[in-house]
C-alpha cells in the first residue's frame, strides 16, 4: 500500500510543473496588462509616464524568461509573491477567502450527499415505479438548472415572500463572518449557496448512484446473495451498495474539488469572497501572479482530490489494493 | 395594478422632491449615531489615492482623509462651490496676476495616530502629486502643469505659485484623490507607504479591511469639524454584481450605493419599497465617445468623419435610451450644467446635432457619396460593459445602419479592450469616454486634443491645439465661452476628431433613512460620509 501511495505521489510533480508552465505562458497572451486597466480603465486622465513607471515597479517589463525564471523559482519555494493588483501577500489573500470556499464546498457536499445516496438507491430498486420517475425528474431538472440561476431565484424568492409575510423584505447577508464568530449570520448566509450548488452536485450524484446500483444489482453474486437467503437489506447495504459506490465517490470528488476554485459565477450571486470570485478578478484585473498562484492551487486541489480518491478506490474495492 | 403605478408615480415624485428641495433637507435636525452600510460596485486596488484612479478606492477609503479644499458637500452640484476642508476660512482668490495662492492651514488638527498637522504635511502631500519622484506614481501629476512652486512660509500657511493664471488650479486641488498625508509617514515609510496602510485626518478612522469583502470605520472624535461626523461608523461592502447591490438595498443590507443605478433598477426599487426609497438624480460628469481612428482609411477623411456623426441621432436617442441606461443628456465638449457649456441653440448650429435628423442623415449619405464610400463598412471596437457601452454601441450600430454605414461591433472585455484603443489601434471607431471627478472644464476638455495621454483618434490638429492654449490662459469669461465654441466647432463638428454621443446621467436610488447626502455629478465626489447621518 505505502508503494503504491508514493507512486502516485511521484505522479503529482509533473502534473503540477505542467500546469505552472501552461498558465504562466497563457496568461501574458491576453492583450493588456494591470498597469493599462488600473490607469487607462476609468476613464480619467491618463500619463504614459505612469503606467510605465507602474509596470516598472511590478517587473512586467522585463524580458519573459526572466518573469518564467522567478515564477518557477517561487512555485517550487512556495513564495508566489504579491499581488500585482492590491499588493498584499498572494498566501494572504488566498487564505482569507480559502475558509469560505471550504465550508461552501463541505456544506454543499453535505447537501448532496445526503439526497444523493438515498435517492438514487431508491431510484434503482424500484426502478420503473412513479418513485424512479419522480427521483429521475427531480435530477435531470437539478443537471438542467445552473446552479447561479437557482441562486439568483432563491435570493428573489426569499426577498418576495418575506416582504409578503413580514412586510420587510429579508435577503441572506452578503458579508461573511467565521461560524466561531457568528454561527446565525455564517448559516444564514451560506446555507443558500450551498444548497444551489448542492442541488446539482446531487442530480449528478443521484443519476450516477442509480446506475451504478442497477448495474450491481444484475450481478451474479447479488443473486448468489439472495439464492442464500439474505434478507434484502442486507443484500443491499452490505453487497450491492458499498460496490455500487466507487464511481459515485470520483463524482462526489471531483465536484468537491471544481466546488473550491469553481463557483465563480454563484459566488458572484450571493456575493461570497470565496476563491471564485478572487479567480474572475484577478484574470479581469490582469493579476498573473494571483492568477498563476490561484490555477496551482486548484490543480493542487484536483490532483490531491483524486489521490484521495484512488485510496478511497483502494478501500472499497480490495482487488485495487492487491494489484 | 392602479394601486402600484400610483405607488411609484408617489414615491418617484416624493424621492425627486426631496433631491430638489434642498430646503426641506436643510430644515431637519442631525441625528447622531448609527453605521451606514453602503455597497461598492468595484475592487480597492491600493489605499494610495494619489497613484489610484477608481471609485472602488474613493468610497471605502476616502473617509479616512481630508483634502485641503473640498467640493461643497451641501452643494455638490454647482461646479464652481469649493470649500475649506484642512485649510481655514474661504477658499483663497488668487493675488499676483492669478499666479499666487496663500492657504491658511487649519489649527488643532491631528492626524489619527496623534500627530499635528502642518502645512508641512500639505506640502509634502502636494510635492508627492505634483513633483513626484521617479518610480512614484501620481495619476494626477498632468493636473498641475501650471504649478511652479510650492513653499510653507510658516507652519500653517501654503503658497502655491503658479507658471501662467489658469482656472483649471482650484478645481484640480479639490480633486477627491489629493488625501493629504503625514509628511512624518512619508519620510519615514517612503512613498509606497500609504498602498497599504492608512493614517489621515479624516471623519473615520480606519478599523479594518478584508480584501474583497469590506472596510470598516469608526468615528474619529478629534475630526475638525466640530459635531460631525454624525455617523458611529460605516461598512463599505463589495459587491461587484449589480443585482446584489441592488437585492442589498431592497433587504436593507445596505441602505444606498454611490455610483448610480440604472433606470429599471431605480424603478424597480421604488416599486418595491415606495416611500423607503429616495432618488436622487443629476447629470453625470462622464461623456461616451466614439472616437474614429484616423490613421485608418477612409477615416482620415473629415468627409466621412461628419457623415459619421451626422447620422446620429442625438435628441431622439436621449428620449429613448434613457429609459434603459445611465446615458441622457445631450451635450458638447463641456459638462452639460457648467455655464461654460454650450447652450441647445448653439449646440444645434453643430453637425450631428439638428433636431431635423432626417436633414443630417441626407446631408451624411451625401458626403459619404462625395468621398466614394456610400457604402461604407466600420469596425467598430466596444468594452464589453452593459453599462452604458453596449447599450450606446448598439444604438450607435442600428443609427449608422440608417445612413448606409455597415456596422461590425466587436464587443471585448476591459483588458484587450484597452490594448486595442491604446496600443493595437486595430479599430475603424471606437466607443471611449472622459469620466472625471471635480467639473474642471478647462482640463477635461482636453481629451479631445490629439495630443493628449487619452486621445486615440491618432490625429495632430495644431489650430485645435492652439485655440486651447489661448483658452487656458485666457481670463475673460465671455472671451473664454468664445474660446470654447470655436474649440467645440473645430473638434466635434468641423473636423470631427471626435463624437460625443450621450453625457451619462447618474440615479441614486437609496434607503430614505440616509439623510444629508446630496448627488453629486460625480460618483467620486462628496464621499467624506461627515455630513451622511441616519434618520432610523
Amino acid at each position: 500500500m505505502s508503494k503504491y501511495i508514493f507512486k502516485r505521489v511521484l505522479l503529482m510533480i509533473p502534473t503540477l510543473i505542467g500546469a505552472g508552465v501552461l498558465v504562466f505562458f497563457l496568461m501574458r497572451l491576453i492583450p493588456g496588462d494591470v498597469c493599462e486597466l488600473r490607469f487607462a480603465g476609468t476613464g480619467l486622465y491618463v500619463d504614459q509616464a505612469q503606467i510605465d513607471t507602474c509596470r516598472s515597479n511590478l517587473g512586467i517589463d522585463r524580458p519573459m524568461f526572466v518573469q518564467f525564471a522567478d515564477f518557477m523559482i517561487g512555485f517550487f519555494t512556495f513564495n508566489f509573491g504579491d499581488s500585482m493588483w492590491t499588493g498584499k501577500p498572494i498566501l494572504f489573500e488566498i487564505g482569507l477567502r480559502f475558509e469560505l470556499s471550504l465550508q461552501v464546498a463541505i456544506m454543499a457536499t453535505f447537501v448532496a450527499v445526503i439526497i444523493a445516496i438515498p435517492l438514487g438507491a431508491i431510484s434503482a430498486i424500484k426502478q420503473d415505479t412513479w418513485l424512479d420517475y419522480a427521483v429521475r425528474t427531480f435530477a435531470i431538472a437539478g443537471i438542467a438548472i445552473p446552479s447561479f440561476w437557482l441562486g439568483i431565484m432563491i435570493i428573489l424568492g426569499l426577498l418576495i415572500v418575506t416582504q409578503q409575510v413580514t412586510g420587510i423584505p429579508w435577503m441572506p447577508p452578503i458579508d461573511y463572518k467565521p461560524i466561531w464568530v457568528d454561527p446565525a449570520h455564517n448559516i444564514a448566509q451560506l446555507i443558500w449557496p450551498a444548497v444551489a450548488t448542492g442541488y446539482r452536485y446531487s442530480a449528478v450524484a443521484t443519476r450516477m448512484t442509480r446506475s451504478a446500483l442497477l448495474e450491481v444489482l444484475r450481478e451474479d453474486y447479488i443473486r448468489t446473495a439472495r439464492a442464500k437467503g439474505l434478507i434484502e437489506k442486507i443484500v443491499i447495504n452490505r453487497h450491492a451498495l458499498k460496490n455500487a459506490m466507487l464511481p459515485v465517490v470520483t463524482i462526489i470528488g471531483i465536484e468537491f474539488a471544481f466546488l473550491m476554485g469553481g463557483l465563480v459565477v454563484t459566488e458572484q450571486v450571493f456575493n461570497l469572497n470565496g476563491i471564485g470570485k478572487l479567480f474572475i478578478e484577478s484574470v479581469q484585473n490582469h493579476d498573473y501572479a494571483m492568477t498563476e498562484a490561484l490555477v496551482m492551487l486548484v490543480v493542487l486541489i484536483f490532483v490531491v482530490t483524486n489521490f484521495i480518491i484512488d485510496l478511497c478506490y483502494a478501500w472499497l474495492d480490495p482487488r485495487i489494493r492487491y494489484s | 395594478m392602479l394601486n402600484k403605478i400610483g405607488k411609484l408615480a408617489l414615491a418617484s415624485v416624493v424621492g425627486l422632491g426631496l433631491t430638489a428641495g434642498a430646503g426641506a433637507a436643510k430644515a431637519e435636525t442631525p441625528k447622531s449615531g448609527g453605521i451606514l452600510n453602503f455597497v461598492v460596485g468595484s475592487k480597492i486596488p491600493s489605499y494610495d489615492g494619489h497613484q489610484e484612479t477608481t471609485f472602488g478606492m474613493i468610497h471605502p477609503i476616502r473617509p479616512f482623509y481630508s483634502l485641503l479644499i473640498r467640493v461643497n458637500p451641501n452643494n455638490p452640484s454647482d461646479p464652481t462651490d469649493f470649500e475649506c476642508d484642512l485649510c481655514e476660512g474661504d477658499v483663497p482668490t488668487a493675488t499676483e496676476n492669478g499666479t499666487k495662492f496663500t492657504f491658511k492651514i487649519r489649527k488643532g488638527v491631528t492626524f489619527h495616530d496623534g500627530t499635528p498637522l502642518t502645512s508641512a504635511d500639505i506640502k509634502a502631500t502636494m510635492d508627492k502629486i505634483v513633483f513626484p519622484g521617479e518610480g512614484v506614481p501620481s495619476a494626477r501629476k498632468a493636473f498641475f502643469r501650471s504649478v511652479d512652486t510650492i513653499t510653507t512660509p510658516d507652519a500653517h500657511t501654503i503658497v502655491f505659485k503658479l507658471k501662467f493664471p489658469t482656472a483649471a488650479f482650484i478645481p484640480a486641488l479639490a480633486t477627491p484623490f489629493n488625501f493629504v498625508y503625514s509628511k512624518k509617514d512619508l519620510d519615514a515609510h517612503g512613498m509606497s507607504w500609504h498602498k497599504a496602510n492608512v493614517n489621515g485626518t479624516g471623519p473615520f478612522k480606519f478599523v479594518q479591511h478584508q480584501p474583497g469583502a469590506f472596510v470598516e470605520g469608526i468615528k474619529n472624535q478629534n475630526y475638525h469639524f466640530k459635531g460631525k461626523p454624525y455617523l458611529d461608523g460605516f461598512k463599505a461592502i463589495a459587491a461587484p454584481k449589480m443585482a446584489v447591490r441592488l437585492s442589498a438595498i431592497r433587504g436593507d443590507r445596505a441602505a444606498i450605493e454611490f455610483r448610480g443605478f440604472p433606470p429599471k433598477a431605480r424603478d424597480d426599487l421604488v416599486k418595491s419599497l415606495g416611500d423607503e426609497i429616495t432618488v436622487q438624480e443629476s447629470d453625470w460628469n462622464c461623456v461616451l465617445l466614439a472616437t474614429p481612428n484616423q490613421k485608418r482609411k477612409p477615416f482620415d477623411n473629415a468627409k466621412v468623419r461628419n457623415a459619421l456623426t451626422l447620422g446620429i441621432d442625438r435628441w431622439g436617442g436621449s428620449k429613448y435610451l434613457s429609459k434603459i441606461a445611465i446615458v441622457k443628456t445631450v451635450g458638447g465638449v463641456m459638462f452639460p450644467n457648467h455655464p461654460l457649456a454650450a447652450t441647445k441653440d448653439e449646440l444645434m448650429k453643430l453637425k450631428g446635432y439638428n433636431t431635423d435628423i432626417e436633414a443630417s442623415r441626407a446631408e451624411a449619405k451625401k458626403l459619404l457619396a462625395d468621398a466614394g464610400h456610400s457604402n461604407l463598412k466600420v469596425d467598430f471596437s466596444n468594452r464589453g460593459v452593459d453599462q452604458p457601452y453596449k447599450v450606446v454601441g448598439t444604438w450607435l450600430v442600428d443609427q449608422w445602419r440608417k445612413v448606409g454605414i455597415e456596422t461590425a461591433q466587436r464587443v471585448q472585455p476591459s483588458g484587450p479592450f484597452y490594448d486595442s484603443l491604446r496600443k493595437k489601434a486595430d479599430f475603424d471607431v471606437s466607443i471611449d469616454f472622459n469620466c472625471q471627478s471635480v467639473i474642471n472644464p478647462i482640463a477635461d476638455m482636453t481629451k479631445f486634443l490629439g495630443s493628449a495621454g487619452n486621445n486615440y483618434g491618432r490625429f495632430e490638429d495644431p489650430e485645435l491645439e492652439a485655440i486651447y492654449s489661448k483658452i487656458e490662459k485666457e481670463g475673460d469669461a465671455t472671451k473664454l465661452r468664445q474660446l470654447v465654441r470655436q474649440y467645440e466647432t473645430r473638434s466635434l463638428s468641423d473636423e470631427t476628431s471626435g463624437m460625443v454621443t450621450l453625457w451619462w446621467y447618474k440615479i441614486n436610488p437609496h434607503r430614505s433613512y440616509v439623510k444629508g447626502w446630496k448627488i453629486a455629478p460625480s460618483h467620486y465626489l462628496a464621499q467624506h460620509l461627515d455630513h451622511i447621518w441616519l434618520d432610523k
